[in-house]
C-alpha cells in the first residue's frame, strides 16, 4: 500500500466515525452494555456487602435446612450471570451485528469512492 | 516438616502407582495429540495464538481449561467443606468476573487486536513507552500466577503421589516443568489449547460424577446433604450462614470487599485469560467463546458446592484438616471415599493436568509478550523477519519454564497461596483501567496510560510487601510460626492491614489514568477513530485470518 493510499484509509476512519450511522452503532452498544455492568456489579456488590454486614439476615433459614437467604441470593448470582450472557448475545447477534456490518460495508465504500478519486485526479 | 506424618497415613489409602499411571496415560495422549495437530514450522501468529484457528465453542471450553486452576478446583472444593457459605461467596466473584469480559473486553480486543495484550494497550498511543510498561505489568502477573501453580504442584506431588523426600519432590515439578514446555515448543498455542481442552473437559466430567455420586448417597435430596455436611462440622448451622472465614472482625470484613474487587475486575486483565480471545477469527467467535466459558465455569462452580458439602458430609473438616495439603485435599479424599483408589487416581490425573495445562497457557502468554512486545516492537524496532521472533518466543518459552521450575522447587514449602489473589489484584488495577480506557474513553492518552499502569502495578505490590501475607500475621497456635509468608513471628513490618490491596489499588489505578490523561494535550484523533471503527465493526480483522 503506498503512503498515499494509507493516508486515505485512515482519513476514511475518521469520515466514517462522522456518520450518523457509526455514531447510531456506538450509541447502540454503550446504551446496552453500560448500563448492563452497571447493573450486575451493584447485584454483585450488594450480595457482597450483605453477605459481611447484614450475615443475620443473609444466614436466615428459608425452609429445609441449609437453604438460606444467603444462599439463595447466591444462586441468584448465577442466573443473573446465565440470564445476561444469554440476553446480550441474543441482542448481539440480532440487534448489534447488522449494523456493525453494514458500517464495515460503509467503510469499504468510503474507500472506494477514495480509491476512485484517486485515479481520477 | 510435621505435615509428612499424616500425610502418610493419608496416602496410604489410595495407591500411588495407580496415580501415577494415570497421570501417564495422560500425559502421553496428549503429547500424541500436540504432536499430530501441531507438528512443523510456524508463524508467529501460529505460535501464540494458533492463526485464530479456533471455533468460540473451543476455545470457550480451553478458557474454561484455562482458568479452572488447582485453586479453583482443588481450592473452592475445600472452601466450602470447611467455611461453607463463605467458601461458596469466594466462587461466585470468579464467575461474576466474565461478564465484565462479555459485555466489555473480549470482543472489542479481538477486533483491535493480533498477537499480545499490548497491542490494544499501545493501539493510538505512543507505542515504545505503553508496550515497555503493559509487557512488565504482563509478566509480573503472569509471573505470580506461574509460581502459585508451581508451588501448588510440588504440594499436589506429595498427597497424590505419596512421593515423599525433597529430591522425589524436586525431581516431579522439574518433570511437571519439562512436560509442559515440551508442549508449548512442539505445539505452541495450537498445542497448548488443545491440552487445555482436553484437561477441561476431564475435569468437568469427573466433578460431574462425584457430585451424581455424592448426591446418590443422600438419596438425591440437598436437604439431607445439607443436613448431614452440618452434622458433620464443628459449626454446625453457622456453615450456611456468612462470617465463618470473613467475618471474624471489621478488617477481615473489609479484606473480603477488597478480595471481591480484585476478583470481579481482575480476570478480564489476566494476560493469558485476554490472550485466548486471539484464538478464534472474528469477534463474533470471541462473544461465542465468553458464552461457552460462562456456561461451563457457572455449571463447574455449582457443582464444587455439592462436591464442598459432599466432602465435608462424608470425609469431615477433621480428617481433611490433617491431611497434607489441607484444605486442597478436601475434593481428593471424597474421590476416595467415593470411588477408592481408581476415582482418587483419576482424580489425581485430572489435578495434574490442570497445573500442566494452566502453567503451559501462561508460559505461551509470556513468551509472546516477550518476544513480540519487548524483542520485536521495542527492541528491534519492528525491523526483524518471523523466523527470528519465533526462535525468540521458543528461547523464552524455555527460560520460563526453568524459571517455573526453580521458582516451584524454592517455593514448594511456601504459604504462597496468596499469590493467585495477588495476581488478580495486580490485573485488576495495572492492567483493566488502561484496558477500558483505551477502549472506551476518547481523552486517554500515554501520560494517562503510564501513570495508570505503573501506579497500579507499584501500589498494589507495595501494599503486598507491607500487608499481614508477608509478615506479621499471628501464629494460628500460641508459639507456632506465623501464618504470613515469613513465618518468623520475631519479623513484623506489616504497615497495611489487609491481605489484598484491590480496594486501594484499583480506584488509584483508575484515578491516575484519569489524571494522566488530562494533564496531557497528547490525542491523536485519526487513530482514536481506527481504533473505534475497528473495534466496533471488526473491519481489517478478517482479512489476514484468510491468508
Amino acid at each position: 500500500m503506498s503512503n498515499d493510499a494509507l493516508e486515505q484509509t485512515e482519513d476514511s476512519y475518521l469520515a466514517l466515525q462522522s456518520t450518523s450511522e457509526f455514531q447510531a452503532l456506538r450509541k447502540k452498544f454503550r446504551g446496552f452494555v453500560f448500563p448492563m455492568t452497571a447493573f450486575f456489579l451493584a447485584w454483585y456488590f450488594f450480595y457482597v456487602l450483605m453477605s459481611i454486614f447484614a450475615p443475620d439476615f443473609m444466614g436466615q433459614q428459608v425452609g429445609k435446612p441449609g437453604i438460606t437467604v444467603g444462599l439463595l441470593f447466591g444462586l441468584g448470582q448465577f442466573v443473573t450471570t446465565f440470564a445476561i450472557t444469554i440476553i446480550y448475545a441474543r441482542w448481539a447477534n440480532s440487534q448489534l451485528d447488522p449494523l456493525a456490518e453494514a458500517a464495515g460495508a460503509q467503510l469499504d465504500a468510503i474507500n472506494a469512492a477514495n480509491a476512485a478519486g484517486a485515479k481520477e485526479n | 516438616m510435621a505435615l509428612t506424618l499424616p500425610f502418610a497415613e493419608a496416602t496410604s489409602v489410595g495407591s500411588p502407582a495407580l496415580n501415577i499411571a494415570i497421570f501417564a496415560s495422560f500425559v502421553v495422549i496428549t503429547l500424541v495429540i500436540v504432536i499430530r495437530v501441531s507438528a512443523g514450522k510456524k508463524t508467529a501468529e501460529q505460535y501464540y495464538t494458533a492463526a485464530g484457528a479456533f471455533t468460540g465453542r473451543q476455545n470457550g471450553v480451553a478458557i474454561a481449561g484455562d482458568y479452572l486452576s488447582a485453586a479453583s478446583f482443588l481450592g473452592i472444593a475445600g472452601a466450602i467443606a470447611l467455611q461453607g457459605y463463605d467458601g461458596f461467596l469466594y466462587s461466585i466473584g470468579f464467575l461474576v468476573a466474565w461478564l465484565v469480559a462479555l459485555l466489555l473486553v473480549a470482543e472489542l480486543m479481538r477486533n483491535t487486536g493480533r498477537f499480545t495484550m499490548a497491542d490494544v494497550l499501545s493501539y493510538r498511543l505512543k507505542q515504545r513507552p505503553v508496550r515497555i510498561a503493559t509487557a512488565i505489568s504482563v509478566l509480573t502477573v503472569s509471573f505470580f500466577y506461574l509460581l502459585a501453580q508451581m508451588a501448588g504442584a510440588g504440594g499436589l506431588v506429595s498427597l497424590l503421589l505419596g512421593i515423599e523426600g525433597e529430591m522425589a519432590q524436586n525431581l516431579i515439578i522439574a518433570l511437571v516443568g519439562g512436560i509442559m514446555i515440551t508442549y508449548v515448543l512442539i505445539g505452541g498455542m495450537k498445542g497448548t489449547t488443545w491440552v487445555q481442552i482436553i484437561k477441561a473437559l476431564l475435569l468437568i466430567a469427573g466433578t460431574a460424577v462425584i457430585t451424581l455420586m455424592v448426591l446418590g448417597k443422600f438419596s438425591f435430596s440437598f436437604s439431607e446433604l445439607f443436613q448431614s455436611a452440618a452434622d458433620n462440622s464443628p459449626a454446625g448451622d453457622k456453615l450456611f450462614e456468612p462470617g465463618l472465614k470473613y467475618g471474624k472482625n471489621l478488617t477481615t470484613k473489609i479484606d473480603f470487599i477488597s478480595l471481591s474487587m480484585a476478583l470481579v475486575l481482575g480476570t478480564a486483565g489476566l494476560p493469558h485469560v485476554l490472550q485466548r480471545f486471539y484464538t478464534v477469527p472474528t469477534s463474533k467467535q470471541a462473544r461465542k467463546s465468553v458464552e461457552w466459558a460462562i456456561w461451563l465455569i457457572g455449571g463447574f462452580y455449582l457443582l464444587t458446592l455439592v462436591v464442598g458439602y459432599g466432602a465435608a458430609a462424608l470425609v469431615g473438616p477433621k480428617a481433611i484438616l490433617a491431611a497434607p495439603g489441607k484444605a486442597n485435599s478436601a475434593a481428593p479424599l471424597l474421590a476416595y471415599e467415593l470411588g477408592g483408589s481408581i476415582l482418587l487416581g483419576v482424580i489425581s490425573g485430572i489435578a495434574f493436568a490442570t497445573i500442566l495445562a494452566v502453567v503451559a497457557g501462561l508460559t505461551i502468554t509470556t513468551s509472546a509478550t516477550f518476544a513480540h512486545d519487548l524483542y520485536k516492537e521495542v527492541f528491534k524496532r519492528g525491523q526483524t523477519t518471523q523466523d527470528q521472533e519465533v526462535k525468540v518466543a521458543r528461547t523464552a518459552s524455555v527460560v520460563i519454564g526453568c524459571i517455573a521450575i526453580l521458582g516451584g522447587i524454592l517455593a514448594k514449602n511456601q504459604n504462597i497461596a496468596f499469590l493467585v489473589a495477588l495476581a488478580f489484584a495486580v490485573a485488576a488495577s495495572a492492567n483493566l483501567p488502561t484496558i477500558l480506557y483505551s477502549l472506551f474513553w476518547k481523552g486517554f492518552n500515554t501520560r494517562g496510560a503510564l501513570w495508570s499502569i505503573y501506579g497500579g502495578l507499584t501500589s498494589s505490590i507495595v501494599l503486598i510487601i507491607f500487608s499481614p501475607v508477608v509478615s506479621g500475621k499471628p501464629p494460628l497456635v500460641e508459639g507456632g510460626p506465623s501464618q504470613s509468608m515469613i513465618t518468623s513471628t520475631a519479623i513484623d513490618f506489616h504497615l497495611f492491614p489487609l491481605d489484598n490491596p484491590g480496594l486501594i489499588s484499583i480506584p488509584l489505578a483508575f484515578f491516575l489514568g484519569w489524571l494522566g490523561s488530562v494533564t496531557s494535550k497528547e490525542h491523536n484523533a485519526q487513530k482514536y477513530a481506527e481504533m473505534e471503527v475497528r473495534s466496533l465493526t471488526g473491519h481489517g480483522v478478517a482479512e489476514p485470518v484468510n491468508h
